[in-house]
């Protein structure tokens, strides 16, 4: 079809009968999401521009306030800066630990190990879990006496710390339940990658008298980078709105300790029924994620290496 | 048992490298490669074991009686195996209406996204007309935007059409393109199936919805497949928007029920509610998940490997 009405495009230099047609079809295919898109994203993205300028309290009318709901989060309200810190703290171990070791396990797999389908399943097994269900298991796991983690520190003779208790370990414990459902889908996708990095690369390296070290810092790495790109970030994106883990584990505490972005907007805005002081705080949130997204894209102009984009320039 | 697994196709590297003045004697190499070998496995048995414990610990303490909950050092097979928690902890909340409400939301929702999603898909891949291209990047930017961020207003919407406490907010964005990750998987999966098909059913005068449902449908089950598993298992996790579109309890998700066995499982008043049975829900909720899994294993794989590798 595509080529029929490209031709007749070229003979009769307008637009022909059929391409109408086609773009009409187009239009009513995507007629569901466009819809959608406006209803459910666009115009809320514009009433919530609206709404963070307002107090509302939802019972009571809407009243304009300006800029007062971004002084305030900024000037008075310390519980915005604990809640930014945490969440920065979080995604900051949170995503470098699950993407090392993702690629770490990837490598494993990727040296014609045995059972390689087996482990993969295995490892790929507790990323299909989440939510409710997982919180609860580690409430458990994190229990300081009778917690799997506890006793297998105190097999290798380490006192294990009161995890959720304890200002100081509730988010490295909030961290180690992320590691171990966020490994899988970064793992299975850095897999794909490394058994798609063309083999006669190696090989070349090998002849030229390459080690181990230098197959990964000059092949496997920047053939790679594509897809720890990816991984990165969508784990960042991800991992900035971290809700379920700490709003099941701890509600938040002890002292605020695993208070993240997404709990307060949560409580403000639901608990509270601040809605136009939630939704300001939504806003920043977003702020932060396009901002990390498009310094990510910058940086990623110097580290990330395409292949195609090379040959395509010769 | 390690040296039968040493590759065989390298003999002439090995020769290649001592020759070059590398003194090492060809023993020396075969253990060093023996020896990457067990370390390797061992490696690969301790994370296999960091993967599964965690769940088999639950297992176990959810199949314990009361004594042997604090027993040190732990019991890791009960005596007796006490299912009679997890029963009563079913029992002592309405978690059988739970899942019949999170079935009818995941499979509605699932059918919503499979729908809409495969037909703007369609659009995106196969018709062309102005504007598709921008269109297009629209959809990559709202994937990119994080939820939170029309919540708010999206609730105070639900609000006003009187669509608070039921299903509909859960149910009907997914039929209006609600996934727009899911969207851009199907788009993809079409664009890598050769339009030959195509071009030769509409020179014999087929419309492209008869392309749309009896040629390109078919041709992408694999992708069909991996929204469907994608869908179930997100829709059936779903904690954030259960929580907060719904308020009675006899509308809620079974998240939502086993959120709230916890927060009554330290008073205690409630002489059903034990850690046990806690532990046990929460690997009955998990069970399904494990079921999907197992059976469609390979769509899970090939969805996340499709959209890391040909985003």
């Amino acid at each position: 079809m595509a080529a029929i009405s490209n031709e007749t495009r070229q003979r009769t230099g307008k637009t022909s009968v059929l391409a109408r047609r086609e773009a009409i079809e187009m239009y009513i295919c995507l007629a569901p999401w466009l819809i959608g898109v406006v209803v459910f994203t666009l115009g809320p993205m514009l009433a919530s521009v609206v709404l963070s300028f307002m107090d509302w309290k939802l019972l009571k009318p809407p009243v304009w306030v300006g800029l007062d709901n971004f002084v305030s989060i900024f000037t008075s309200d310390p519980l915005f800066t604990k809640a930014l810190v945490n969440t920065a703290y979080y995604t900051g171990f949170s995503v470098p630990l699950q993407l090392i070791t993702a690629f770490l396990v990837a490598m494993l797999l990727n040296t014609r190990v045995r059972g390689l389908a087996i482990y993969r399943t295995i490892f790929y097994i507790p990323s299909v879990f989440s939510g409710v269900a997982v919180a609860i298991m580690w409430i458990w796991i994190l229990h300081p006496n009778a917690g799997l983690l506890n006793q297998g520190l105190g097999i290798l003779g380490i006192q294990g710390p009161n995890w959720l208790g304890n200002p100081q370990w509730a988010m490295p414990a909030m961290i180690i339940m992320s590691l171990w459902g966020g490994i899988g889908s970064p793992m299975v996708i850095l897999l794909a990658g490394l058994q798609g990095v063309p083999q006669h690369l190696y090989e070349a390296a090998e002849v030229d008298g390459a080690n181990g070290w230098h197959k990964l810092r000059h092949i496997t790495l920047p053939m790679m980078s594509p897809v720890i790109f990816f991984s990165l970030v969508v784990g960042i994106v991800g991992s900035f709105q971290v809700f379920g883990a700490s709003y099941i584990l701890t509600g938040g505490g002890p002292n605020y300790a695993t208070y993240t972005m997404v709990l307060k907007i949560y409580q403000n805005g639901f608990t509270q029924f601040r809605m136009g002081y939630a939704t300001a705080q939504a806003w920043i949130l977003f702020l932060i994620l396009v901002t990390f997204t498009y310094l990510q894209f910058r940086l990623s102009r110097r580290w990330v290496y395409y292949e195609t984009e090379t040959v395509g320039k010769r | 048992m390690t040296h039968q697994v040493l590759p065989t196709s390298r003999p002439a590297l090995v020769a290649d490298r001592t020759s070059r003045g590398r003194r090492q004697p060809l023993g020396g190499y075969r253990a060093l490669k023996s020896l990457s070998k067990v370390l390797t496995y061992t490696v690969l048995t301790a994370l296999s074991a960091i993967s599964v414990f965690p769940l088999l610990f639950t297992l176990s303490n959810a199949l314990k009686s009361n004594d042997q909950m604090y027993v040190m050092p732990p019991v890791w097979i009960p005596n007796p195996l006490m299912i009679e928690h997890t029963v009563t902890a079913w029992n002592a909340l309405p978690f059988t209406l739970y899942t019949f409400n999170t079935l009818v939301i995941t499979i509605l929702s699932m059918a919503g996204h499979l729908l809409s999603g495969s037909l703007v898909a369609f659009g995106f891949s196969r018709l062309r007309g102005p504007g598709r291209d921008k269109l297009f990047a629209l959809l990559l930017a709202t994937m990119m935007l994080p939820g939170q961020v029309t919540i708010i207003p999206d609730y105070i919407m639900m609000k006003y059409l009187g669509w608070l406490d039921t299903f509909l907010p859960l149910i009907v964005p997914s039929f209006f393109g609600g996934g727009a990750f899911f969207i851009f998987l199907l788009r993809q999966f079409m664009l890598g199936i050769s339009t030959e098909l195509d071009d030769a059913a509409r020179i014999d005068g087929c419309s492209s919805w008869r392309i749309y449902w009896s040629i390109v449908l078919p041709l992408i089950k694999p992708a069909l497949g991996a929204v469907a598993i994608f869908a179930f298992v997100g829709n059936w996790n779903d904690f954030f928007y259960p929580l907060i579109f719904l308020n009675q309890q006899s509308k809620f998700t079974i998240a939502l029920g086993l959120r709230l066995y916890q927060l009554q499982v330290f008073h205690t008043s409630f002489r059903t509610h034990s850690v046990q049975g806690l532990l046990g829900l929460s690997l009955v909720v998990l069970l399904p998940v494990v079921i999907v899994f197992f059976f469609a294993q390979k769509q899970f794989i090939q969805g996340i490997t499709f959209t890391g590798l040909k985003g």
